[in-house]
Order: C-alpha cells, then sequence, then structure tokens
C-alpha cells in the first residue's frame, strides 16, 4: 500500500462516498441534478467537501430530465442523483426517455446495505432489474472499492457509441466503507472497437456509386448528426452533389432551417412534400436516424423506388425496420470524411422542380403577413417566438401539438437548439429538461414551450427555477385540452373527447405564487408584446397563451397510413395567405 | 425436422458476472419470443462463460436479437450458428415405468439407441441419453408407450466443427476484465441475410 502512494500521488483511503464526488469532480462533472433520502445519505454528507454543484429537484423524474436537457444542450454526460426505493423507481421515466433519445446520462441511486439486498429492506427496490431494459449498461455496487472503476466505466459507457443511459446503484455501506482510491488503477478498460468500425472501401465505393448515379435522392437528417457534429460533413455531401436534406424531429437543427437544400421536417406532421419526395426517391441516403414508425408511416408502402444507404452508429439499427442497400457502420462524421472525397459534384435541376411542383400545392407556413381574424394559434406564438428571439434560443419542449407546431413554425437554424423527447413522447418533460439546459449553456436564451397538460405534469420544478435563480422563460400553449390526444379523438375516434378536456389552474397565479412574473396572452396582438417583456425581464418568466381550443395539426400521416396519403387541413385557417 | 427449420442457435460468450443471463433473456422476453434450451457453462478461459440459446426465431427476428445481444457490454462474441456447420448434443435422464415383464424389451431399446441405464428400481430405471436433439427426441417417441414418469433435458450445447477457433476476440485469455474487443453479427444487406451452408451434424 504505502509503496504504491509514495510512487503515484493519488492513492489515499476515502470512502465510497467520498470517492464519488471525487471521481465526478475529475470526470468534469459540474452540477449534479439530485433529491436525498436514507441509502444515499452518506454521499450527501460527503457533498458538503465537494466542488459539485448540487441542484435539489421537487421529483426524481425532474432530476434524469434535467440530467437529459443538460446533456442534449450541451453534448457532455448529465449528472443525476438519488436514494433507493422510489427514489429510484421515480427515475425510471427519464432513464427510459434518455434511452430512446440516445442521450448520456449518467444516474447515481443510492441502495439499501448489502447484507440485506433481497429482504424487502425499507426503500429497497431491484433498480438494477428495472432499468436493464431501458439503460445501455447498469452496475449495483456492493464495494467501496468498486465505485470509482463503475463510474468511471459509466461516464465512458453512456457518452460513447450511440450514447445512452447508464445507472450506477450504489448500496449504503459501500458509500460509508473506506478503501485505497486510485484513480489511474480504476481506469475503463477499451470499450468496444468495433472490427469494422471504418466501413470497408468496397462498401464506401458502392455508397458513392449510388449517389453519383442518382436521379432523385434526398438524404434522411437525424440525431445521429448532432451527436456525431457531422454538420459540417453533411452539408459538403448534401451542396457537392446537390441533394434535397429532409430532417426527421430530433435532426432539427443539425442542417440549417434557411439552406436553400433544407426540404424541411419528414413523418407524420412532416411537410406533405418532404413525405411526397421521400416517396418519390430513388435513392436515400439516411444519416444518424432510425426509420422510427413516426417518420416511415407504413412500412410495406415506404419509399419503394428508392435503393438506400444508412450510415449509422449502431449496427442493431441496420435493417430493423426498413431494409437497407448499403449499410455503413461507423460513426457519421468519420464514415462521411471518408466517403467524401468519392462524391462527385452534381445538380439534379429536375428533381428540384418536381419537389417544387408538390411543395407549391401544399399549406404556406409564412404566416406572419396574414391578417388578424381575432383568434389566436399556436402557429402564431410560436411564428413569433422564432422572429422576436431570430432563431437564436435553445426551445425545449414537451410532448403534444404544440411539440409538432414548434416543429413546423420554429426554424432552427443550429444543432442543439431544439431539445425534445422524440422517441418515447414523455409529457412532463420541457420544465425539468430546460432548468438542465440552462446550466448547461448559461448564456443562451432558454425557452420552454409546453402544452397545458405536460406542463402540469411537472410544474412543481417551478420552485428548482426559482431556488436555482435561474433565468429560463416558459410559454404554455394552453388549449384547455390534451390537444394530441383530442385531436386523434376527433379524426379516429369520431370526436368522443374521453379524458381530453383539461382544467387547469390560473397560471399567471401559479407563477406569481412561486415568484415568478406571470402575463395571459388571449390575442394575437398582444403576443410579440408579452415575449418581449417576457424576454427582457431579468429573470424567469411564464406566459399562458390562450390558444384555439379545438385547433388541430396538420397536416397528418395517420399511424400505419402510407406516408403519402396525408390528412391536409380541411378548412384552412392560418396555413394560407389568402384566409381571413 | 420443421422444429429445427424455424429454430436459430446462438452461441455468445459472455463475462461471468452477476445479472448476465438477465440481461441476454431479457431481449428475447421484451419481444415475445420463447426460449427453447439455454446452457450456460464455463469456457477454456477464466471468468468467462459460454452460452448456447436455442429459440423458435425467424430470420429477421434472430438477426435483431443477435444484433442487440451483441450490443451488451459484458457480451464479447455472438454468433448465429444456426447455418453453420456444426456438432450439437444434449444430455437426458429419462425415468421410465418398468414392471419386469417390460424391462427386457426397454434394455433392448436402450442398447439401440447407444443410451445406458443408470438407476434401476424394482418398477422403473432411469435411461441417460447423450446426442443430438434428434436422437433424444426418437428415443423419447419409443419409450413414450411404456410410460415416461419423469424427463430432464440440459438443452443443446453446440460447438463448430473442423479447427476454427472460437469466436472469442483474441487477447481475452489473459486479463480477468477482457477488453471489449468484440465479434459480432455479419452486415448484410438486404437479400444476404442467411449464408447458404447446411448442417452435417448427425
Amino acid at each position: 500500500m504505502s509503496e504504491r502512494s509514495s510512487k503515484n500521488a493519488t492513492p489515499r483511503k476515502l470512502t465510497g462516498a467520498e470517492i464519488i464526488w471525487e471521481c465526478l469532480e475529475r470526470l468534469g462533472v459540474e452540477h449534479v441534478f439530485g433529491y436525498p433520502g436514507g441509502a444515499i445519505l452518506p454521499t450527501y454528507d460527503a457533498l458538503t467537501r465537494s466542488r459539485v454543484h448540487h441542484v435539489l429537484v421537487r421529483h426524481e423524474q425532474g432530476a434524469t430530465h434535467m440530467a437529459d436537457g443538460y446533456a442534449r444542450a450541451s453534448g457532455r454526460v448529465g449528472v443525476a442523483l438519488a436514494t433507493s426505493g422510489p427514489g429510484a423507481t421515480n427515475m425510471v421515466t427519464g432513464i427510459a426517455t434518455a434511452m430512446m433519445d440516445s442521450s448520456p446520462i449518467v444516474c447515481i441511486t443510492g441502495q439499501v446495505g448489502s447484507t440485506v439486498l433481497g429482504s424487502d429492506a425499507f426503500q429497497e427496490t431491484d433498480i438494477t432489474g428495472i432499468t436493464i431494459p431501458i439503460t445501455k449498461h447498469n452496475y449495483l455496487v456492493t464495494r467501496a472499492d468498486e465505485v470509482a472503476s463503475s463510474l468511471r466505466e459509466a461516464f465512458q459507457i453512456a457518452a460513447s457509441d450511440r450514447p445512452g443511459p447508464v445507472l450506477v446503484d450504489i448500496t449504503k455501506d459501500a458509500q460509508l466503507g473506506a478503501c485505497e482510491f486510485d484513480w489511474d488503477a480504476a481506469a475503463p478498460r477499451a470499450h468496444r472497437q468495433v472490427p469494422d468500425f471504418f466501413p470497408a472501401p468496397a462498401k464506401l465505393n458502392e455508397a458513392a456509386a449510388l449517389i453519383n448515379e442518382s436521379q432523385r435522392p434526398v438524404i434522411l437528417a437525424g440525431h445521429g448528426i448532432i451527436l456525431s457534429g457531422a454538420g459540417e460533413e453533411v452539408r459538403r455531401l448534401a451542396e457537392t452533389a446537390d441533394i434535397p436534406v429532409a430532417l426527421t424531429l430530433l435532426g432539427l437543427g443539425a442542417f440549417p432551417a434557411s439552406h436553400p437544400l433544407n426540404l424541411g421536417m419528414m413523418g407524420m406532421h412532416g411537410e406533405a412534400w418532404v413525405n411526397q419526395a421521400i416517396q418519390e426517391s430513388d435513392l436515400l441516403i439516411a444519416l444518424g436516424m432510425r426509420f422510427d414508425d413516426r417518420v416511415t408511416g407504413k412500412v410495406n408502402t415506404y419509399a419503394l423506388k428508392a435503393k438506400k444507404i444508412h450510415i449509422e452508429i449502431d449496427r442493431a439499427e441496420i435493417n430493423k425496420t426498413v431494409q437497407v442497400d448499403v449499410p455503413l457502420i461507423g460513426d457519421l462524421r468519420h464514415v462521411l470524411q471518408q466517403l467524401l472525397p468519392l462524391v462527385k459534384p452534381n445538380r439534379h435541376s429536375e428533381w428540384w422542380s418536381q419537389v417544387h411542383v408538390s411543395k407549391k400545392d401544399s399549406a404556406v407556413r409564412d404566416i406572419q403577413n396574414l391578417p388578424d381574424s381575432g383568434h389566436l394559434y399556436a402557429a402564431h406564438v410560436i411564428n413569433d417566438l422564432w422572429r422576436e428571439t431570430k432563431g437564436d434560443a435553445v426551445i425545449v419542449t414537451d410532448v403534444g401539438q404544440h411539440q409538432m407546431w414548434e416543429a413546423q413554425y420554429y426554424h432552427h437554424e443550429k444543432p442543439r437548439s431544439l431539445i425534445t423527447s422524440g422517441g418515447l413522447g414523455t409529457m412532463g418533460f420541457a420544465l425539468p429538461a430546460a432548468i438542465g439546459a440552462k446550466f448547461a449553456r448559461p448564456d443562451s436564451e432558454v425557452w420552454v414551450v409546453a402544452g397545458d397538460g405536460g406542463f402540469q405534469m411537472t410544474m412543481a420544478e417551478l420552485a428548482t427555477i426559482v431556488q436555482e435563480k435561474l433565468n429560463v422563460k416558459i410559454a404554455i400553449i394552453n388549449n384547455g385540452f390534451l390537444g394530441m390526444v383530442r385531436q386523434w379523438q376527433e379524426f379516429f375516434y369520431e370526436g368522443r373527447y374521453a379524458g381530453t378536456p383539461l382544467l387547469s389552474p390560473d397560471f399567471v397565479k401559479l407563477a406569481e405564487a412561486y415568484g415568478i412574473p406571470g402575463l395571459m396572452v388571449t390575442q394575437r396582438s398582444q403576443v410579440v408584446p408579452a415575449l418581449n417583456t417576457s424576454r427582457f425581464h431579468a429573470g424567469p418568466a411564464l406566459i399562458d397563451f390562450r390558444v384555439e381550443q379545438e385547433d388541430s395539426v396538420y397536416p397528418m400521416v395517420p399511424a400505419g397510413a402510407d406516408l403519402h396519403a396525408m390528412i391536409r387541413r380541411p378548412n384552412p385557417l392560418v396555413e394560407r395567405p389568402t384566409d381571413d | 425436422m420443421t422444429e429445427r427449420e424455424k429454430s436459430h442457435t446462438f452461441v455468445v460468450y459472455v463475462e461471468n458476472k452477476p445479472g448476465v443471463l438477465n440481461r441476454i433473456a431479457s431481449l428475447f422476453r421484451r419481444r415475445g419470443y420463447n426460449i427453447e434450451s439455454l446452457t450456460v457453462g464455463h469456457t477454456e478461459r477464466p471468468n468467462i462463460s459460454r452460452m448456447t440459446i436455442v429459440s423458435s426465431i425467424g430470420d429477421g427476428a434472430a438477426h435483431r436479437v443477435e444484433a442487440n445481444i451483441y450490443k451488451l457490454v459484458n457480451v464479447l462474441s455472438v454468433e448465429d450458428v444456426t447455418h453453420a456447420t456444426t456438432i450439437s448434443r444434449s444430455l437426458a435422464l429419462i425415468k421410465v415405468d418398468a414392471p419386469e415383464e417390460s424391462r427386457h424389451r426397454l434394455m433392448e431399446i436402450v442398447r439401440v439407441f447407444r443410451a445406458r441405464v443408470v438407476d434401476l428400481a424394482p418398477r422403473s430405471l432411469i435411461i441417460e441419453i447423450t446426442g443430438a436433439e434428434d436422437k433424444i427426441h426418437a428415443l423419447v417417441d419409443v419409450l413414450r408407450p411404456f410410460g415416461i414418469l419423469e424427463m430432464v433435458r440440459t438443452g443443446q450445447v453446440v460447438m463448430r466443427r473442423g479447427v476454427q477457433e472460437s469466436s472469442l476476440p483474441k487477447g481475452a485469455q489473459d486479463d480477468p476484465r477482457p477488453s471489449q474487443q468484440k465479434t459480432g453479427p455479419e452486415l448484410t444487406g438486404a437479400d444476404a441475410l442467411v449464408e447458404a451452408e447446411h448442417p452435417g451434424s448427425v
């Protein structure tokens, strides 16, 4: 023991709890989102001797969404902390959310003492068992000398390959026990050196040949572009070969909305002309996306004329739902760097004019010059928010109609400017995720855009905003319904609104109860002044936008329908400039 | 046998740690796939276990499960050996109702099948048989009219024929915490999911 410590300054006797904080500091963690409790108490006690900033949340689900929002806004690993039993189970929704959207978070949970594991001890739950299907990996740590290696490995697994959540469950005795702390000895083993991580030249040539020969190519741009930092390479690919770029929901921001090659969002609530282009295409180049069912519609009729190239880091995504012709496994940026020299400059003017024809007959999204009909639509709110923030804000949305309107009417120019729960569709995500995003990017303007339903799921975190003196702005798109479900009931259940009419508190008064200034907006003319009053207030602010109650998101591909069979707005209200 | 055509056999090398079996089984469970047989045991290398998993699933499902097993952190390698040239064995203990009058015929059957009698009691006997699944299946069919009182089967273990080494990555033998140099499912285009080899074991 003494030999080692004389050679290496690192080893010294620490408790497991102290090792947790020591490791987090060395891993570059500045903020931890957590909630204390019995089985994690030793770790909280050691927190008093740490430089890490602890953010007290109001519910452990909030802690996981904050860690998630932090990770998505920054690209760094977010950390959540909770006690055993209910503390741990409250994290489940947030962990599943991070898993579905490949968000790197590490959740640390306290666990009952190792000697009573499995005895149904007070606040004992098998959280490693529960989270096996919703984590990349998890650990049950029963000894202090396993803490450092588990945490270091957890961080590496969370951030590497396709990122995702990792849970580290640490028994109370492992936190209390002491051991020699040796940072270097706890280094994680070399993880996952996939043999074909760099695709074979033959495969690259095959892909390049398809691209060079294609008459009607479309790039499908996904979240992987942001995770891989491949925006520049994607732009070069699109510009070199003159390829239209369609984006997934989580891909928004990966390719600038204002770029002339940007087609817009694909899928269930994507633009009709984008889906049309995909169906007419002869080559889909899927970049860091996974052919989600919300993107493909009915798989049997999806892009039947197209060859498919799929560049993806997760080989389990290859041929999962859509059969592809050329799979290229690897980090998107690296693969594109190798592929680009093989791609020939090209022009597809015929293909573009075909796309423009179908675009003409679709909805017009520029609602700026529409006359005021006296109604307030969510689209107005989002569009004005985009114009007033000049597209520079970080928008964190909840799940539902407002999420889709945000995707349609806020034009994202930069990666990590939209944070939203895409895969799991977790209501209640926005407010806590925005808190995490604000910690990650304190200099950015951060807006919560949430519905009246989802906001009420996690609104207790308003107190966290105030306690942490965070400047987060909140826009509630309040239509008195669980709007997206209501829309489905209108379209597919003959308008039987079961369980969707929604009573809400007076959100302005609620905000004021927390010491947050609130505004209510009912007229379109009030939107911009209210936005700016909030924006220029030096602190958090909330606006309750009372929007049209039974508006629906258009266009729409019904679940399981052909991608090109979209429901259009039957009685155009906000989408055509000629409308009153 | 048709049963055989419908099932896929995976050979998986894993770190010998708590919970690994749970992680793998979970990938079948969440998709509603049934595991027909599963065997786990030590390998020639310390701290590394080898599993043979047989599941009645189609080619697409098998490909999906294999790709997801590969992603597990504790998995060192996974291989779908369904279409490879392999030796496959399992063992069964079969307790048969054996009154005086039928013993002679039972002994005859045991000899033909190259099985063994490992317990002889006044009214029953236990037969041990090792072999490919079909052979065991055939013996069970023959024994059924005599009255099978109890049966236990180990499930299949499978090994590739010939000189090919295990699919376990090199360098894994010495380090108790092997580096995650993995071998996994073959990457293929849409039409080439299945190799054209045929099983050669008897």
